[in-house]
Formats: C-alpha cells, sequence, structure tokens
C-alpha cells in the first residue's frame, strides 16, 4: 500500500468526523430578524397569490411538515437547531419578505435556500406561516 | 434506539440528475444516504454493474461535502470494490441568483476497473470498459476534479451547467468534460391532500453529458457523449427513487446505459449524535 493511500486513509475520515463536528456550530437563524434590513423593496412588496386560501394553507402545512419541520418543529414552535416561527418577526414580516427568505435562506446562518422548491410551493408555505400567526 | 431518532426523514425535492450537479446543497446537519448503480454492456464487453455508496452531508448552507465508495461487478469475470472519492462542494454566493456558481473539489483514489462512470471526461469511451478486471484493477487513478457548476431556477425549472477539469496526480494531462441538465416538477402547486403519488413529488428531465478531450487535444473528436432522460418519485417518508436511461451519441460511447438509485435523508444527524453522546457517557 503507498505512502499516498495510507495517507488519505488516515486523513479522509478525520476530515470528515471535523465537519460533522463543526456542523454543531450553526447559529439560531434569524431570530432577531435582522435579514429583514437585507430584503429588497420590490420583494417586500410582492403579493402572496394565495392569501386567505383554504387549499394554500393545507398544501403549506404539508410542505411545512416535510421541507421545515424538522429544524423548526412540527408546530413550528423551534427547536435547538432553528427558532420558533410563531413570532413577532413573522408576524410583521410581509408575505414577499418571507417568499425573500425561503428563496435567498441565510446560508451563513444555517437557513437554507429553499429555491429548489417552485415559486408556487414556496407561497403555499408563506401562506400557511401566515395562517398560524393568530392561534 | 436509531430507528425511532431517524425516523422523521425530510425531502430532498433535488433535480433528477445523475451526472448534472446544481447549486443545491446538502441542508445543515442532513446526511442523506444513497445507492447509485448503472449498468451498460460495451460492444466486445460483458455486461457490468458498477454501483456508489453515496453519503452526503450538509455541513453549512454554503459546503456540502460527499464520499462514495465504489465497486463493480462484470458478467463471466468477477466482483471487487473499485475506490472511493471525496468530494466539497462550496457556494461562493450567499443568496439566489439569476445564475448560481458553486465550486467543486473532488479527490478520487480508484483502479482503472472501475465503472461507475460518475463523469465522463477526456477520451473515456466503451472501449476502456473491454479489459479484464484482474488486468484493469492494476492501475490507480488518484485524481485531482474540479467543476465549475452554473445553475438557474426560473418558474419551476432548472438548468445547469458543469465544467468538469480532471488531472490524474501522475504524468498525464488534464481531461475535460461538460453535464448539462434541465428538469422540472410534473406539477408545480402542491396538494392539499396528504398523498404518496402526487404529481408534484415527480421531477423529470434530461441531461447530457460527454468528454471534451485533453489539454494537448482539445475537442469533440474520439469523445463519447450521452443523451439520459431522468426520472425521480421523491416520497414523503424520506425515499427518492431514480432511473434514468442514457444513450451513446457517438461510435466512442455505450450504445445505452441505465442508471438507478434509492437515496434516502437523515436530518440533523449532529444533533442526533450530540444527544445520544449525552444519553451514553
Amino acid at each position: 500500500m503507498g505512502t499516498c493511500l495510507r495517507f488519505s486513509l488516515a486523513v479522509l475520515p478525520a476530515a470528515f468526523i471535523l465537519c460533522l463536528a463543526s456542523a454543531g456550530t450553526h447559529n439560531k437563524t434569524g431570530v432577531s430578524g435582522a435579514w429583514l434590513k437585507n430584503v429588497p423593496l420590490y420583494a417586500g412588496a410582492r403579493t402572496n397569490p394565495y392569501a386567505q386560501d383554504e387549499d394554500a394553507v393545507a398544501a403549506g402545512a404539508k410542505l411545512f411538515q416535510r421541507h421545515c419541520s424538522s429544524c423548526h418543529g412540527k408546530d413550528a414552535n423551534g427547536t435547538g437547531r432553528a427558532p420558533t416561527l410563531n413570532s413577532f418577526t413573522v408576524k410583521n414580516a410581509s408575505p414577499g419578505a418571507l417568499f425573500w427568505l425561503l428563496r435567498n435562506g441565510l446560508l451563513r446562518r444555517g437557513m437554507p435556500s429553499w429555491s429548489r422548491l417552485p415559486d408556487e410551493q414556496r407561497w403555499q408555505i408563506v401562506t400557511y406561516l401566515q395562517s398560524i400567526q393568530d392561534r | 434506539m436509531l430507528v425511532p431518532t431517524f425516523a422523521a426523514a425530510i425531502w430532498a425535492a433535488d433535480a433528477p440528475y445523475f451526472v448534472t450537479y446544481t447549486h443545491h446543497m446538502e441542508e445543515p446537519g442532513t446526511l442523506e444516504v444513497a445507492i447509485e448503480n448503472l449498468t451498460g454492456r460495451p460492444q466486445a464487453g460483458e455486461r457490468f454493474l458498477g454501483s456508489l455508496l453515496e453519503v452526503e452531508y450538509g455541513v453549512k448552507g454554503w459546503w456540502s461535502t460527499e464520499f462514495y465508495f465504489s465497486g463493480q461487478s462484470t458478467r463471466n469475470d468477477s466482483t471487487l470494490f473499485t475506490g472511493y472519492r471525496w468530494e466539497n462542494r462550496f457556494r461562493p454566493l450567499m443568496g439566489e441568483h439569476w445564475i448560481n456558481p458553486v465550486l467543486y473539489v473532488e479527490f478520487a483514489d480508484l483502479n482503472g476497473a472501475d465503472k461507475t462512470m460518475k463523469e465522463v471526461v477526456g477520451f473515456d469511451s466503451q472501449f476502456d470498459q473491454n479489459t479484464r478486471n484482474a488486468e484493469a484493477r492494476v492501475e490507480k487513478k488518484r485524481e485531482i476534479e474540479t467543476k465549475l457548476i452554473l445553475s438557474s431556477n426560473f418558474k419551476g425549472w432548472n438548468l445547469a451547467e458543469n465544467v468538469i477539469a480532471e488531472k490524474n496526480l501522475s504524468n498525464a494531462p488534464w481531461e475535460f468534460g461538460y453535464a448539462v441538465g434541465v428538469s422540472r416538477p410534473l406539477a408545480l402547486k402542491a396538494s392539499p391532500r396528504a398523498c404518496r403519488m402526487c404529481i408534484e413529488n415527480v421531477r423529470a428531465g434530461v441531461e447530457f453529458y460527454g468528454g471534451l478531450g485533453t489539454r494537448h487535444r482539445f475537442g469533440l473528436g474520439d469523445t463519447s457523449h450521452y443523451v439520459a432522460p431522468t426520472v425521480a418519485l421523491e416520497l414523503p417518508s424520506g425515499t427518492t427513487f431514480q432511473i434514468s436511461p442514457g444513450f451513446g451519441m457517438t461510435s466512442a460511447s455505450h450504445g445505452f446505459l441505465l442508471r438507478f438509485a434509492v437515496a434516502y435523508e437523515l436530518p440533523g444527524l449532529a444533533r442526533h449524535l450530540r444527544r445520544l453522546w449525552r444519553t451514553y457517557r
């Protein structure tokens, strides 16, 4: 077995374990709502095409459970990984701002971008998030 | 203990490509385990099955790391482990843009019998795979591979382009290749019903990939190229099934390749491991 191979066999698993360990250092996402300052005016002003649509609330709830609940909790009240979404920040954010956040994420702070979802599904999630604010 | 801990899986909702990469990274703290298979038959050779065990982890929102362990089995020959790869993908721009670049770096330690065809570069050809395994495995391929991934999402469509440059660490020239993919979910709106087989759970697309020669002889001559329609079904349980028939477009290409894969995502792995550590220490 060559020196290069022995070296890589030793280093690669160690590097992978370091990667796993560093994942514990994510900051909690957007607790303060500081991200709202980054939302462009045009994006914040966009209106939700599914506002008040009961089907969109149900579809958004389903999407939330699939994509978001592992970090934000099944009832959106937050976990150790990510903050509650039943919050003053979310309640007061415009639909366009929430849509912008889902599209862009906060990659440095651990919130992934959900641009992989079609716009329609992100609006459905926004509809659901706004529907739970008054509960 | 581990089973209920990992029971809450999430959807990947990734593009259904086998060769092309997009700018979508693994969610932070999520581990994806996948088995990817490729079967084909060179004109003058035996049918083979190349398999990859893939372990991908989202380290940060902008950084994913992935290990691949590969092997193959050839009819009337043998079955063997052919090596491993370690790749890292980085998103230099934090927001979402019209075109989103990702930098990809991979180290591969494979032998010449590898038939997983995770990418096609240089003058890779079906004729490389006619050699008997006992002879092919003697060749060592320690390679650095880099990719520039450009990817865009628009109205539910994803378009991704990869430019590939690969260097065998022995005295061999840089080899180049490309991959391009386009895909879309079959429905853009999610249904309000809870369902496994909803049409929005299916993504379909097509990818094109092939070699572009080497630093000394760049171009399309004597290279192999493929077109491959692809379909993925993502179940709410977190399991994704993918299949892609590939068709060779040049004489150096395999006539037909079939890729199929199954993947499963385990969210919050680091958190679960920390919890287990606290419980048992």
